[in-house]
């Protein structure tokens, strides 16, 4: 530990006793009460319960629509759904698991949850921020879902390409939800990216230097920065799309010097770099409970670090390998092979140390690690037909097949899903208070590891037999029925999975054994603080001394006093080393966010029918973003003599 | 950890450390360079995408004229000028000088003002409507990137005058302040490599 | 596991990838049992070692305490992992090549193109015209069918006349977009005559799913035959049933949207059916080409393929016998 902070260090007892602190810092942090309190919240546990259970909820809705279509197809030329109402089915499944579950789930949810805990501070940074960002998903989610019920759903596929998606080709309003809905999630995940990114830098225990930052944070924040790279590309993708719908712009029009294809350029750019952003927490939780169930540090941190900041790189240099039949040149594809194969390196450093972690350790098998090796058996087979799909020429055949539906359900229910409810099951103690059911867990676990390959596994050979995906339905003499029918059946696997999954949290919840602090023996920091946590997270802010906090921590190891406890102050440090550097004051709860995420939410909806609402808009946001910072009286007074300068400014 | 929580052995005392803290060791700092990157992002695709749309055309402006180079000039000196009484009161506000930093923002609301009105010129002399081709499109496009940002930026610097004119003066003012502008630099910076576009690059790739 | 796919019968059929009828789609098929083999003999180890790992040493019951890590394990792990991603270095390197090499051999094909094809994708149909050096007296246009004579090798010039449409037929070659604004080749060599079917594969609107052609390869002499067969104008009708078909056919919207040459119907929305008769399907592979099918889809297409560009024809059932048996004379 260098001296800068030996000086700060005392010995010494606490002025006052614990409980009290404790009653004071639970009055200061207390998240407001009442109907209006749960529009005003803004502390990271609860903003993250809601983003838990809202991306979950749509999970469950996106996963009904897919059993709809799973009806659909058990019958060769069935009518049960018209081509109309299937397109619209498909494209929200698509866009709802996409955008609504999947990145929700695994980057904003879990990553508010858990970061602020796992770095040892009280909140996430601009918690107010947060809360907007979770009302504008919210809200997003809501209109996609109105207007797919009033016949108006999106019905031109998950990436809605042009021009079948532009003004001539489809009428209504369908692809213009599709577009905005696109902006409400995109708004709150580069949010949530750069809260994370902040809390990261500068929130840190002291003494959390790089190489002590647990994997799980090193993959939420290389997820943050390819959010941050990404999203771009979707946001002037949808933007030049509304823009040609609504205002009359060129942009996709090949007739005057438009572009079909800078659609699909500026799309991939994001929506590669989209699957790792699904994909990367679910290694973090895969690295955590891997850890936590083998009894020891996982195997390479080291690598897997750079694995995960590889990944992050080479995702950006992948898109084309979606455009392979778009009929490129051939240089540019064979580099877009090697680069999308090249992927394989890092995610095989990665499977291969966490193999190591477990064949070195001492397996404990609770649910929680059922569904880390189920996400083994899975992801594998789903990466190794990613190689199938990078090779040009193999793409070519293959490429809008069911060969590639299968592929992605595999890497996205293998990588994220199953690495989810192995979050759900490891986390719900801390996150409740309560533990699970462990029965019934290995049940729902077996339901939908079997349901899932017997749904999707045929997928494969269904593409090899030359069925295209995005039918509504195939001809009976096809050959395909069969298959079509086994996958039909394997969805009713899954159903009840998923619902014996439901029927365990709500008994949990209802009489579930109380869980201790730390149940599972691990070693992070959010399993030093009380299940569930506190509203001021720690009643002392720790410090730290190894990747495994609470494993490697020292037997006096200190703990941070000195931050004013009559207002929400917390510690910052520095980005490299983790240390002490100065004290901020993060703001009370509020009702602005709310309000700005409701004008923002009208002036998305207006603009698609009248873009001047985009200006009319403007106004109110303006007030209400004004509302949001303008500072009361008394803390100005107050902080102006608390007052402490950065010397040397 | 339960028994450590009853009585510390060792600790670390923080209460000396500063709370009005400027640049890399503030976190608003942080936050705002994080939605500077992201903006930057989206600039910079909206400027490949006019490349794009360029190779895919044999002739350059299709049909029309490159923007009038007079208006776009004048703003970016405007622009280029600007920086020197912006370094200025950013350098106060470290410094807590509340005289400076107000005639500063002033200042920096005055000059707003103008880059708008020049702006609005800028517009008239682009010599193409959106709705004609896809350069003028995307040209339009990356116009009003642009001058989302002014306008942001300029209500952000009245809100801020005001509250330094307020009873509301405190360390957190100096270092908004300082953000504002960081953030105004931004705005010159990536409008730069868009007047270049804008205004060169049909003059350049004229064919 | 993925040993299943091979294991499984049936990859034999006019419309898979891995019952080749051409040397694109066998150069493919031999990339993909390479990828095939050796992806799925990697995931058969790893799966092994791992299954190894869990169940090496398990803790029966409750948690134990945090294991203290051995150096002399640890190192022997770093070995192996090291290796591990050694192997994968290289076998991905193999695979990569292949698939150059594969790519290049596809590639190389086009220069030897004899035969050109324009293809123009549709909603939901596609139109064909074999240009034969632009001699308009020359040019022949018909729809869903495509002849080439085995062992030529065709080049397939295609774009899109509104949305993006993709021309697959798996087992001659892969997929190649049609996209508005723009001209795509696909070089295509027949070894087997025979007709095989191909499928528009991306997504472009309601009748994606019934928007199929195909492709009937046939000796040098059949070739022939067929083309000038189809260069002829609509036979001249005979009977006063098919002469007052034809009638039917001119006083309805019908000539509004399709072309019979020889006949005043000479509009391009539909396809061309100067010789419906000849062809083997209608409606882009929806129904065989039949009496019954052929006087249910003009009655009502809706109903058969819902929104597709042909309106219902309600008219007297005299008539659409008559307009049938006329068509059907348009060999
Ligand atoms: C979680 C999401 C996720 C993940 C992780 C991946 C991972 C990969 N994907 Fe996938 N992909 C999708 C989600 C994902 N994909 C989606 C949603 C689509 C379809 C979008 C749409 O069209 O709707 C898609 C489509 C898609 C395509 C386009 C197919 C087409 O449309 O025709 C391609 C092409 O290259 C591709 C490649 C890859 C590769 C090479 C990997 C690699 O990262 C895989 C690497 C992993 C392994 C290889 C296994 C582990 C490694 C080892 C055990 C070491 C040993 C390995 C070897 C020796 C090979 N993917
Ligand atoms: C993370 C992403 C994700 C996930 C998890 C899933 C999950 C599933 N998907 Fe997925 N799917 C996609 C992403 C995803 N999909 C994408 C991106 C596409 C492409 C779309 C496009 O082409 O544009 C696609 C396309 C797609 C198709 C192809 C459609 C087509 O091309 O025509 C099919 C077909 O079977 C399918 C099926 C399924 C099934 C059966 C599941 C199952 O795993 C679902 C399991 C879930 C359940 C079974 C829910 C159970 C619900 C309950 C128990 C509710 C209880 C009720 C209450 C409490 C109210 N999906
Ligand atoms: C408004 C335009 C329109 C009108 C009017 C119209 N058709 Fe069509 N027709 C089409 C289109 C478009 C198709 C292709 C439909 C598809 O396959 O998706 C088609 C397909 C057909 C086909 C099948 C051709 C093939 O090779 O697949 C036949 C036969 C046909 N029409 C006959 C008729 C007759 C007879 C009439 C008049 C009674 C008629 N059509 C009126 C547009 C029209
Ligand atoms: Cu044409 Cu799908
Ligand atoms: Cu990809």
């Amino acid at each position: 530990m260098n001296e800068q902070r030996a000086r700060l260090i005392v010995e010494d007892s606490p002025s006052e006793s614990p409980q009290l602190r404790a009653e004071n810092l639970a009055r200061i942090w207390a998240e407001p009460i009442g109907f209006w309190g749960w529009f005003k919240a803004v502390h990271h546990t609860t903003i993250g319960k809601r983003y838990i259970a809202t991306s979950f909820g749509f999970f469950l809705a996106a996963g009904l629509l897919a059993g709809a279509m799973r009806l659909q197809l058990a019958f060769p030329e069935a009518h049960i759904m018209g081509p109309d109402l299937y397109n619209q089915v498909f494209t929200m499944h698509g866009t709802v698991m996409m955008f609504l579950f999947a990145v929700p789930m695994m980057f904003e949810a879990l990553s508010v949850y858990l970061v602020p805990l796992m770095v040892g501070t009280r909140n996430i940074a601009f918690p107010r921020l947060n809360a907007f960002s979770y009302y504008l998903f919210l809200f997003g989610g809501i209109t996609l879902f109105a207007f797919f019920f009033v016949n108006s759903g999106p019905d031109r596929g998950w990436f809605a390409y042009v021009p079948l998606s532009g003004p001539d080709f489809a009428p209504g309003k369908r692809a213009d939800i599709w577009a905005q809905l696109i902006t409400f999630t995109e708004v709150s995940a580069l949010a949530v990216a750069v809260e994370v990114v902040v809390t990261v830098f500068k929130l840190r225990a002291p003494g959390m230097s790089l190489n002590r930052i647990p994997v799980f944070v090193w993959g939420q924040v290389v997820t943050a920065f390819m959010v941050i790279f990404a999203m771009p590309g979707v946001v002037i993708a949808s933007t030049m799309l509304l823009l040609d719908r609504t205002g009359s712009t060129q942009f996709y029009n090949p007739a005057v010097g438009g572009d079909v294809l800078l659609y699909q350029h500026l799309f991939w750019w994001f929506g590669h770099p989209e699957v790792y952003i699904i994909f990367i927490p679910g290694t973090a939780i895969v690295s955590t409970i891997v850890a936590t169930f083998s009894r020891r540090h996982v195997f390479g941190y080291m690598a897997l670090v750079l694995s995960l900041i590889a990944t992050g790189f080479i995702a950006f240099g992948l898109w084309v390998h979606h455009m392979f039949a778009t009929g490129i040149p051939q240089m540019s594809e064979s580099f877009f092979t090697a680069a999308s194969m090249m992927i394989a390196i890092p995610a095989g450093t990665q499977i291969f140390c966490w193999i190591a972690t477990v064949a070195t350790g001492k397996v404990v098998l609770r649910t929680p690690m059922l569904w880390v090796l189920g996400f083994f058996f899975i992801f594998i087979i789903g990466g190794m037909t990613g190689i199938f799909v990078a090779s040009v020429p193999v793409d070519l055949q293959v490429h809008d097949t069911y060969f590639v539906v299968a592929h992605f359900h595999y890497v996205l229910i293998g990588g994220a899903v199953f690495p989810m409810f192995g979050a759900f099951a490891y986390w719900f103690p801390k996150i409740t208070g309560k533990m699970m059911s462990e029965k019934l867990g290995v049940w729902s676990f077996w339901l939908f590891a079997i349901g899932f390959n017997v749904t999707f596994f045929p997928m494969h050979i269904l593409g090899l037999r030359g069925m295209p995906r995005r039918v509504y339905t195939y001809p009976a003499g096809a050959g395909w029925t069969l298959l079509n029918q086994i996958e039909s059946c394997g969805y009713i696997l899954l159903f009840l999975g998923v619902l014996l999954f439901l029927i365990n949290v709500w008994r949990s919840l209802r009489n579930g054994p109380i869980a201790s602090s730390n149940p599972w023996g691990a070693g992070g920091l959010e399993w030093a603080t009380d299940s569930p946590p506190a509203p001021y997270n720690f009643l002392d802010l720790p410090t730290v001394n190894g990747s495994e906090a609470l494993w490697d921590a020292a037997p006096d190891q200190p703990v941070v006093v000195g931050l004013h406890e009559d207002v929400r102050e917390i510690l910052t440090t520095r980005l490299m080393d983790a240390e002490p550097e100065g004290r901020d004051e993060f703001p009370e709860p509020s009702i602005w966010p709310f309000v700005a995420a409701v004008v923002t939410t009208a002036l998305f909806i207006g603009s698609i029918f009248r873009p001047i609402a985009v200006s009319i808009g403007a106004v109110p946001l303006a007030i209400a973003l004004i509302g949001w910072f303008w500072p009361t009286r008394e803390e100005s007074a107050r902080r102006r003599e608390r007052d402490i300068w950065q010397k040397n400014a | 950890m339960a028994e450590e929580r009853i009585t510390p052995r060792r600790m670390l005392d923080v209460s000396a450390l500063p709370d009005v803290t400027f640049a890399s060791r503030s976190i608003t700092w942080w936050g705002t360079l994080g939605m500077m990157v992201i903006e930057a992002g989206v600039f910079a695709l909206a400027l490949a995408s006019y490349f794009y749309l360029h190779s895919r055309s044999d002739t350059w402006p299709p049909g029309v004229l490159p923007p009038d180079l007079l208006w776009g000039t004048l703003n970016t000196s405007i622009f280029v000028l600007s920086v020197i009484p912006t370094e200025w009161y950013r350098r106060r506000a470290r410094h807590g000088d509340t005289a400076a930093v107000q005639i500063g923002l002033v200042l920096a609301c005055v000059i707003g003002i103008a880059t708008l009105a020049v702006r609005y010129e800028e517009m008239i002399h682009l010599n193409t409507d959106w709705s004609q081709t896809a350069y003028g499109s995307i040209v339009w496009l990356i116009m009003g990137l642009h001058i989302t940002h002014l306008l942001t930026d300029w209500t952000e610097s009245v809100v801020l005058t005001v509250l330094f004119f307020s009873p509301h003066i405190e360390g957190k003012r100096f270092v908004d302040a300082e953000e504002n502008a960081s953030y105004w630099y931004f705005v010159v910076l990536t409008w730069i490599p868009i007047y270049l576009v804008i205004y060169w690059a049909p003059r350049w790739l004229r064919s | 596991m993925m040993a299943l796919v091979t294991a499984v019968p049936g990859f034999h059929g006019p419309q898979t990838p891995l019952d080749p009828a051409g040397p694109q789609a066998l150069q493919i098929e031999h990339t993909l049992f390479l990828i095939f083999w050796i992806t799925s003999l990697v995931t058969a180890i790893v799966f092994a070692v791992l299954t190894f790992g869990v169940l090496r040493q398990r803790s029966k019951g409750g948690v134990p305490p945090v294991l203290e890590l051995n150096p002399a394990t640890e190192r022997r792990a770093t070995w192996i992992v090291g290796g591990g991603i050694g192997v994968t270095v290289i076998l991905i390197f193999v695979m990569m090549i292949s698939s150059f090499i594969t790519s290049h051999r596809t590639a190389v094909l086009a220069n030897s193109a004899t035969l050109k094809i324009n293809v123009y994708g549709h909603e939901w149909w596609w139109e064909i015209e074999y240009p034969n050096g632009e001699q308009p007296y020359r040019i022949i246009r018909t729809a869903n069918e495509i002849h080439v004579p085995v062992g030529t090798v065709v080049d397939i010039h295609g774009t899109s006349r509104d949305v993006i449409h993709s021309f697959w037929a798996p087992n001659i070659h892969g997929k190649k977009d049609l996209l508005p604004g723009y001209w795509n080749d696909l070089t295509l060599e027949v070894d087997k005559p025979g007709t095989w079917r191909g499928q528009c594969a991306e997504f472009c609107g309601l009748q994606h799913a019934h928007m199929a052609f195909n492709i009937v390869a046939q000796s040098r002499e059949d070739f022939d035959s067929w083309y000038l067969a189809q260069l002829k104008p609509a036979a001249e009708p005979q009977t006063t049933q098919t002469i007052h078909g034809r009638e039917v056919f001119l006083s309805h919207p019908c000539m509004m949207c399709h072309t019979i040459r020889g006949t005043t119907a000479n509009s391009t929305v539909g396809p061309d059916l100067t010789h419906i008769a000849s062809r083997s399907t209608i409606a882009a592979g929806t129904l065989a080409n039949n009496t019954g099918n052929l006087m249910g889809w003009i009655a009502n297409a809706q109903s058969i393929k819902p929104g597709c560009r042909m309106p219902p024809n309600p008219m007297p059932s005299t008539d659409l016998n008559d307009l049938v048996a006329y068509l059907e004379t348009l060999r």
